[in-house]
């Protein structure tokens, strides 16, 4: 495959697409196909194939509002059509190039407009199954600029000038992390996708994979050219099996284009990639733990250094990236370290996607610039919350992160400031909670998941999290004391400080997090042994009751 | 197994593949997947005990997998799992006694947009009620 042969098929591409007068786009991703898109699309076929118009109908990748699904978009006109049934196909196809549908026409031009896409500038755009929509998109050109016009080393220094930061949730450099792992010494490297997103309530990975795997493929090719690695690995979660088969198909596709494999481009590079799946253990997510699974064992975290870096995959030099991270790679080498650079607030660069969900009016991916306010994301692109319910806070980060209050809501999001607030950027998810929730009881769920998710191997996680859970199942019940408070703040600075890996490092986050900015919450539950929220049962006056009955 | 070229760092691969034609993972598979991949069995019973994937009872005819992810939770997960408790009189992993249904919980699906989310054998339900899940356990009960 040549850069020739790549325009080549991207104009057969455009020039196919220029038969239709229609393109009839239906989401099919997880939230929309549980709605009924796949009936829907085939109606849609159906339904076109009657008409005389010429249509073009196409499964595409996550197109962002979910609760508003099936999401069904007619280009040209760029007309987004919500809830959409089976039913309604006829009517669509037959209202194109006249008047739209008005009961399925949806107005989210302020949730689109506060938005800018990189990462998913695809979505909703492409088959995610189908590799020339992906290369009529500008796909693996980069990969093959790269390959004929660039060193390696000037790979690493366009991502450094970029500013781009791991997006996995530790921000770290990431032009920084490729040059070390160019520099160590080892004849054979690899380069990791972490896919493994157990971060309950963030699913834009899943989202990149299922929706644009090429896209997640084509930054791992460019990281090993950069690097001098000839093979990648990019671990996925089994809960994922979309994802799965369309990374499956995605690879199947680009090693018969001759995009992976051996002499890509008729140079001497040669890179090939391999599907690791994941079964079910959040402490993966951490890169030593990550590198243990890949190795068939269990996925217990190694005390570092030495890292990954200079010592991985079987001891070799590893490149371990996020797959948001990878994602960014193709636009930033195609547009220039500039272009990424100018985005973004003083020391967050480029964009970042979030996963909102919770108790918010627009569930769903947005991805939005750096510094953009918290409240201009939940109450603009988010629609605030719904049911006349008023906002209480904001998790960010997963088990790892905290709440964020409403009196912290015009913070502008940076990896920095989130860590100033207590919480973390973590990998995305954003869950939005109303005045319904307890505080308490959100802490205890973290913490109870933490504790289960423990892989064991350190004491402080183990049993810390084991104990910090008693205490707050205690004050959950009533039954807790001022002593609880006391020693479960204690417990918290212990786990942090002293645990091997950053699950138990982050384990009391939230835990923290909602004492520093709803400590009240705890004390009514100590003391007047009343949940503000009304979520806890509280055993010790239900006991009392018993009593006095 | 052939597949993976027999190579010990694809035991995880092998068990899923195991678990996915034979439901769970028993003694016997263990041990056989152990001795063809030439790895030890304390590694392969290790890996298989580790990940929450990987299950070493039969699970019954039906599964509800209730979502207990952070969306979900909010959503009031913990009150479907609680119905779905009382209503089979069994904790969440356990199977009913005539094999009929397994009640399981999983750590996010990724389907958050859509919580609360459960999953009736695999198929993805969202934004469900109380009634909605109950109505489906009792759907199976009478099967």
């Amino acid at each position: 495959m040549t850069i020739e042969e790549l325009e080549q098929i991207a104009k057969s591409v455009q020039q196919e697409n220029a038969k239709y007068d229609f393109e009839v786009n239906v989401c099919m991703d997880l939230a929309c196909a549980s709605q009924g898109a796949g009936a829907l699309k085939d109606a849609l076929v159906k339904a076109a194939e009657a008409s005389d118009k010429k249509v073009l109908v196409r499964r595409t990748g996550c197109m962002g509002p979910c609760s508003n699904g099936p999401l069904v978009r007619i280009d040209p006109e760029e007309t987004l059509y919500h809830h959409v049934k089976a039913e309604n196909a006829p009517s669509i196809v037959y209202g194109l190039g006249g008047s739209p549908v008005p009961e399925l026409q949806c107005d989210l031009n302020e949730h689109f407009d506060r938005q800018v896409r990189v990462v998913l500038e695809n979505a909703g755009y492409i088959d995610p199954e189908k590799i020339d929509d992906y290369i009529a998109h500008d796909g693996y050109k980069a990969l093959l600029t790269v390959l004929t016009e660039m060193t390696p080393n000037g790979v690493i220094h366009r991502i450094t000038e970029s500013g781009l930061r791991g997006r996995g949730g530790g921000g770290y450099p990431t032009g920084l992390k490729w040059g070390t792992v160019a520099k160590a010494k080892g004849d054979v490297k690899y380069v990791v996708c972490n896919g493994d997103e157990g971060d309950p309530g963030a699913f834009m990975d899943r989202s990149v994979m299922e929706g644009d795997p090429h896209r997640v493929i084509e930054g791992m090719a460019i990281a090993a050219y950069a690097i001098g690695a000839s093979k990648g690995f990019i671990y996925v979660r089994a809960e994922y099996p979309v994802a799965v088969s369309r990374l499956t198909t995605a690879l199947r596709e680009a090693r018969r284009h001759g995009l992976l494999g051996n002499n890509i481009c008729n140079t001497p590079f040669n890179f090939d990639v391999e599907i690791r799946l994941g079964a079910g253990a959040f402490v993966c997510g951490e890169e030593t733990a990550l590198i243990a699974s890949i190795e068939g064992k269990r996925g217990t975290p190694k005390p570092r250094p030495p890292y990954p870096a200079s010592s991985g995959l079987w001891g070799k030099p590893t490149l371990i990236n996020n797959v948001e991270t990878y994602a960014n790679i193709a636009p930033i080498v195609r547009n220039g370290g500039k272009w990424f650079h100018d985005m973004g607030s003083e020391r967050s660069k480029g964009t970042k996607v979030f996963a909102l969900t919770g108790k918010i009016a627009n569930t769903g991916l947005v991805e939005v610039p750096m510094g953009i306010k918290l409240r201009e994301i939940i109450e603009v692109i988010g629609g605030g919350v719904p049911g006349g319910h008023k906002f209480k806070a904001v998790q960010t980060g997963g088990p790892s992160g905290g709440c964020i209050p409403e009196e912290m809501l015009d913070v502008g999001v940076s990896y920095d400031a989130l860590v100033k607030m207590g919480s973390i950027m973590g990998s995305g998810g954003m869950i939005v909670m109303d005045d319904t929730s307890c505080m308490v009881n959100v802490a205890r769920f973290f913490i109870e998941f933490c504790m289960t998710e423990s892989c064991g191997k350190c004491i402080p996680c183990r049993a810390g999290t084991a104990q910090m859970y008693t205490l707050l199942t205690r004050i959950c019940n009533g039954t807790g004391t001022m002593d609880d408070l006391a020693l479960l703040e204690d417990l918290c600075v212990t786990v942090k400080e002293t645990s091997l890996c950053g699950l138990g490092q982050t384990a009391p986050n939230p835990v923290l997090s909602t004492l520093k900015y709803f400590r009240n919450e705890y004390i009514e539950h100590i003391l007047h042994k009343r949940c503000p929220a009304g979520v806890c049962t509280m055993e010790a006056i239900e006991s009392e009751k018993e009593v006095v009955a | 197994m052939r597949k993976n070229g027999f190579a010990r760092h694809a035991l995880i691969e092998t068990l899923h593949t195991v678990q996915s034609s034979f439901g769970y993972l028993d003694d016997d598979s263990i041990r056989f997947v152990a001795l063809s991949l030439r790895v030890p069995l304390s590694q392969a019973y290790g890996a298989a005990t580790f990940y929450h994937y990987f299950t070493l009872k039969p699970p019954g005819k039906h599964t509800v997998t209730v979502c207990a992810g952070t969306a979900c939770y909010i959503k009031g997960a913990d009150k479907l799992i609680a119905a779905a408790e009382k209503r089979l009189g069994i904790a969440q992993g356990q199977t009913t006694t005539d094999g009929q249904i397994s009640l399981m919980t999983a750590r996010c699906v990724g389907a958050c947009s859509r919580a609360p989310v459960i999953l009736c054998d695999g198929e993805v339900a969202g934004e469900v009620t109380r009634e909605q899940m109950l109505e489906q356990l009792e759907r199976w009960a009478v099967e």
